[in-house]
């Protein structure tokens, strides 16, 4: 082999690199654990572990340290070139080797659920029925075509569209959707033109809609995790003919806004991101158990009512802490509940990847049991051979 | 005599224990002990009074031992029993600790007018309760995690005189003379005193005295409802009904449409009377009866009280305690002289210690029908009784006394750390609902605890490889060697119990949170120290650290358990909120620090160690 080939090969082989990688990582970890008193956790976790280098703010120092993806990539490559070159296949490393693949599986486990998982809430009063589930940070502008009373057609343009002031058309629609501006975070109050603040003034008004009589003033990005981000945005629909006008458009209104255009109704809302699901759930009741003589909360239990449209599910199902409905592919945890007004808070998750870290658990117990089984029965072994007879 | 010391000390380890169990001293003919072993709920859980009254002293004043004015020693009990019944003693017993100077200065008093210069009395406080009342609005919007020492001071005081009050609402009205004539007047009246009542807003003739009198009942019912604090009503139906306990207040107010008034009211009626009148016979006898009559429909309840009562008094712990330290200081002395019979006395004291403490421990689990860490302060008893564990597995093996020494100063450590985590209330809390999982409790939070334990013990067994090496000659090869050996050991143990704890820890979050793993700082902590862990392994298999490297390694190891154990608590933010403190950050420090100085001692040149200098 070529001497500098070599050289690169041993580097990554080396145990010297696992001990520094290992280092590295707990250095990582150690100052995303720090940080999160500052940017919470989503923003950390996009900030330390789905970067490469991560910027770590302490004071005003800005200390730069290798991002997850790249401690984490290293380690694999140094872990799996070990096992490769160095680590031989026999019986008394089997236990490394099982620990190690358990590490392999976990690892990949972890980057297939940042890859694939979909966090949803579902939030179902006492009695109502819903066959969607809502994001926790996303959302769309619907632009919902009513004309026919029987069935709706809706064109849902998600907010990282809006956000890029792209010109968004759709076969659906016979016009074409502009941004004129996108806030992610704001706060809305009645237009007075007299104690409008710099920021608000700043903002176009719309001239159509409930949007001409209300101020938009935007906020800095929130990261706490009690607090959402609202958005607002004025968009412009522009037809064959022209502009139809502008809009406002934000969660805050409450109520859509309707239009008519080429014969159609329309109506438009910037609501939070929904995705169907192909069954319903109606919420028969909730309860909220508390101890005696406490405000200390005991149990939260939702008993749903589950169907399909097809109807081969129709049944009852209980979910409460530690109890999750799994079902579809989906996981239905218990969440949130407002019990005061009979309301209750599903999550609802979406990780086909959801088994691997139990067989990575299963996988490193055995490994680490037999590798420090075999240590043991060597070391008693030794002692055997050497010790003098033991008296108490 | 040498040959006999082991087992002198063992009896002398067994004789502290079997004091520890003898009933507590009692001057007075009540039957105090009785009165502790009733039943109540306080906080969710089914009680004996006795618990209360340890656990309101130890919040109150950071300590259960109290004394009256003139200087005479009262158990709990009996202290609870002024609160409770005869306010007027009680509120000039000196019980509420203040700490902060200030504080004291909005009460124009100085350190000198308290007991042990910062203890003092409901009646040196009452005349400026408004303005503690001022102080406590202004402290209570800002968030506790910001809170100056002041504020902290106003809001802790305030809920303890809080406390005191609803204590003293607890069973009969808390400016009563008489309780029991009081409510044998009222049940005479009632079925008069309500149909009076009636009338009067029927607008009909009434007796307008009766009605005054329901009237002015029912204020000072509802009163004592608001206030209580304890729920000391059973349910009239047995324990199977685990929610029907009530406030005294509320069962009185309860008792109008019928006249029948709960039995138990009138027994703490009863208690009360015979109490401030000084009559232990009558009060004996009145215990006596209600215990037959809480027999027949509270069996199991009383069964449990009963021991938890006298768990209280046995405080194995605290006898625990005083053992580990003998036998960590006869560990010591056996390296100097009589090797191996104060090497062996110091194992047998270990040993005790550890029967004790497991004795206790499962004396917990049984009581709250749970796995044995259920919070910050089960966790600390868990982490010395698994480390203490190991340690006598060390000394049977070696029989060096390194064992003894480790397992001495960290089981003293670990329940020293427990005592000061019980100063803030009952250590027997019920689980929210998120934990009220027992599988979860004993797979998951056992075995991340289990990894805490062994990861200290192998820091503290490097430190002795450390001082033993730098400050003495007895640092051989053989015994150097022999503590490696240990040391590294004892990582297998907290590598594979923290890998695998916080790997369940994760399943647990999948099962319950949605998600296998979330960055949340305690889940960090965990994962620093599987890190630790295998970077200690990974650089002694791959030869990058020699023994002196590994056991400073090891002593680091210290230092990321105690933040992943307490300092990530401490920053306020995360999912595992149910461990929440931060009054302890200057000892996390300390701590810090004085393991840092360990491995700075550890970094100094070999040539310099007393053990290995030519």
């Amino acid at each position: 082999m070529n001497p500098a080939v070599r050289s690169v090969r041993d580097f990554f082989v080396s145990l010297g690199l696992t001990v520094v990688l290992l280092a590295l990582s707990l250095i990582l970890v150690f100052a995303s654990t720090l940080a999160q008193v500052d940017l919470g956790i989503y923003a950390v976790q996009e900030e330390f572990y789905r970067s490469f280098i991560a910027i770590w703010h302490v004071g005003g120092i800005f200390i730069p340290l290798p991002g997850g993806y790249l401690v984490g990539g290293l380690l694999l490559i140094n872990l799996l070139s070990a096992h490769i070159y160095r680590l031989k296949l026999e019986w008394r490393k089997a236990g490394i080797q099982l620990t190690h693949s358990g590490l392999i599986v976990l690892l990949l486990g972890e980057l297939f659920t940042g890859l694939w998982q979909e966090d949803f809430q579902m939030t179902i009063s006492e009695g109502d029925t819903k066959n969607y589930s809502e994001s926790f940070r996303l959302y769309e502008l619907a632009v919902i075509d009513t004309t026919d009373p029987k069935m709706d057609e809706v064109v849902a343009i998600p907010d990282s569209k809006l956000a890029g002031a792209a010109l968004v058309q759709h076969p659906k629609m016979p016009f074409r959707v502009a941004t004129k501006a996108y806030f992610p975070n704001t706060t809305l109050a009645r237009r007075d033109a007299a104690a409008l603040s710099p920021a608000a003034a700043a903002v176009p008004v719309a001239t159509r809609g409930i949007g001409s009589s209300v101020a938009v003033t935007p906020l800095p990005l929130t990261y706490k995790m009690n607090e959402m981000n609202v958005p607002s945005a004025v968009v412009e629909l522009i037809g064959d003919e022209g502009s139809l006008g502008s809009w406002l458009v934000s969660p805050h209104l409450g109520a859509p806004q309707t239009l008519s255009h080429a014969g159609r109704t329309w109506r438009l809302e910037l609501r939070i991101a929904r995705a169907y699901k192909p069954f319903s759930l109606q919420l028969l009741k909730v309860t909220h158990d508390v101890y005696v003589g406490t405000d200390l909360p005991k149990n939260f239990s939702s008993r749903i009512k589950l169907t399909t449209p097809d109807g081969h599910d129709d049944r009852e199902v209980l979910i409460y802490m530690n109890n999750p409905l799994r079902y579809g592919g989906y996981t239905f945890f218990q969440y949130q509940m407002d019990s005061s007004r009979g309301q209750t808070g599903l999550q609802v998750v979406r990780n086909p990847s959801w088994l691997l870290p139990y067989i990575a658990c299963i996988m490193m117990t055995f490994g680490l049991l037999l590798q420090f089984g075999l240590s043991l029965r060597a070391f008693i072994a030794k002692r055997r051979t050497t010790a003098k007879p033991a008296v108490v | 005599m040498k040959k006999h010391l082991p087992l002198l000390f063992l009896l002398l380890g067994l004789a502290l224990v079997a004091r520890s169990f003898l009933p507590e001293r009692n001057k007075t003919d009540f039957d105090l002990a009785a009165f502790g072993r009733l039943p109540v709920v306080v906080n969710g859980r089914v009680k004996p009074v006795d618990t209360v009254a340890r656990t309101a002293l130890v919040v109150l004043q950071s300590s259960q031992s109290i004394a009256a004015p003139d200087e005479t020693k009262l158990t709990p009990n009996e202290w609870l029993l002024d609160v409770l019944f005869r306010s007027s003693r009680a509120d000039a017993y000196q019980h509420f600790e203040i700490n902060h100077p200030d504080l004291l200065a909005i009460f124009s008093l100085t350190p000198a007018d308290g007991r042990a210069k910062r203890r003092f009395s409901f009646r040196q406080l009452e005349p400026k309760i408004d303005e503690l009342q001022r102080q406590a609005r202004l402290a209570e919007p800002v968030e506790a995690a910001i809170r100056t020492p002041f504020q902290k001071a106003v809001a802790q005081l305030y809920a303890n005189l809080g406390l005191y009050i609803r204590l003293k609402a607890s069973m009969v009205a808390p400016d009563h003379q008489d309780f029991l004539s009081e409510l044998l007047t009222y049940q005479k009246n009632v079925t008069a005193g309500v149909a009076a009542v009636r009338a009067k807003e029927a607008g009909q003739p009434y007796d307008a005295a009766l009605a005054a009198q329901m009237m002015e009942s029912g204020g000072r019912f509802s009163r004592m409802g608001e206030l209580a604090y304890l729920l000391a009503v059973p349910p009239s139906d047995g324990e199977s009904n685990t929610t029907g306990w009530k406030k005294v207040g509320d069962s009185l107010l309860d008792s109008f449409p019928t006249g029948q008034i709960n039995p138990a009211i009138m027994v703490y009626a009863g208690l009360a009377r015979t109490w401030k009148a000084d009559q232990p016979k009558e009060f004996n006898e009145i215990l006596r009866l209600y215990r037959a009559q809480l027999e027949r429909n509270f069996p199991q309840s009383l069964v449990k009280c009963d021991a938890e009562a006298r768990y209280n008094s046995a405080q194995p712990f605290y006898t625990a305690m005083i053992l580990y330290v003998l036998a960590f200081l006869i560990a010591v002395i056996s390296w100097l002289v009589w090797p191996d019979e104060l090497g062996r006395a110091a194992f047998w004291l270990l040993g005790i210690a550890w029967v004790l403490a497991t004795a206790g421990l499962l004396a917990r689990m049984w009581l709250e029908g749970r796995p044995p860490v259920t919070n910050l302060y089960s966790s600390a008893l868990f982490v010395g009784w698994i480390a203490v564990g190991f340690c006598l597995a060390l000394e049977y093996i070696y029989r060096n006394a390194i064992g003894s020494v480790a397992g001495g100063l960290v089981g003293f450590a670990t329940l020293l750390i427990g005592y000061y985590l019980s100063l803030g209330g009952d250590t027997l809390e019920m689980m929210r609902a998120v934990l009220d999982s027992n599988f979860w409790l004993a797979t998951h939070v056992v075995t991340v605890t289990a990894g805490y334990g062994a990861t200290f013990l192998a820091g503290f067994l490097a430190i002795i490889y450390i001082f033993r090496g730098v400050f003495t000659k007895s640092l051989d090869k053989a015994t150097a060697d022999a503590l490696s050996r240990m040391i590294y050991g004892i990582v297998c143990f907290a590598a594979l119990f923290s890998l695998v704890g916080t790997i369940l820890g994760g399943i647990w979050a999948d099962q319950s949170w949605g998600r296998f793993w979330g960055w949340d700082p305690k889940e960090n902590g965990a994962l620093m120290i599987v890190i630790w862990n295998a970077i200690y392994l990974h650089a002694r298999w791959g030869g990058l650290a020699k023994q002196r490297g590994l056991a400073v390694l090891a002593v680091f190891g210290n230092v990321i358990t105690a933040w992943s154990w307490f300092g990530v608590n401490m920053l306020g933010v995360g999912l595992h909120s149910y461990g929440f403190m931060d009054s302890a950050f200057p000892w996390l420090l300390a701590f810090a620090g004085s393991q840092l100085l360990c491995i700075a001692l550890g970094s100094i040149p070999l040539a310099m160690w007393r053990s290995f200098r030519a």
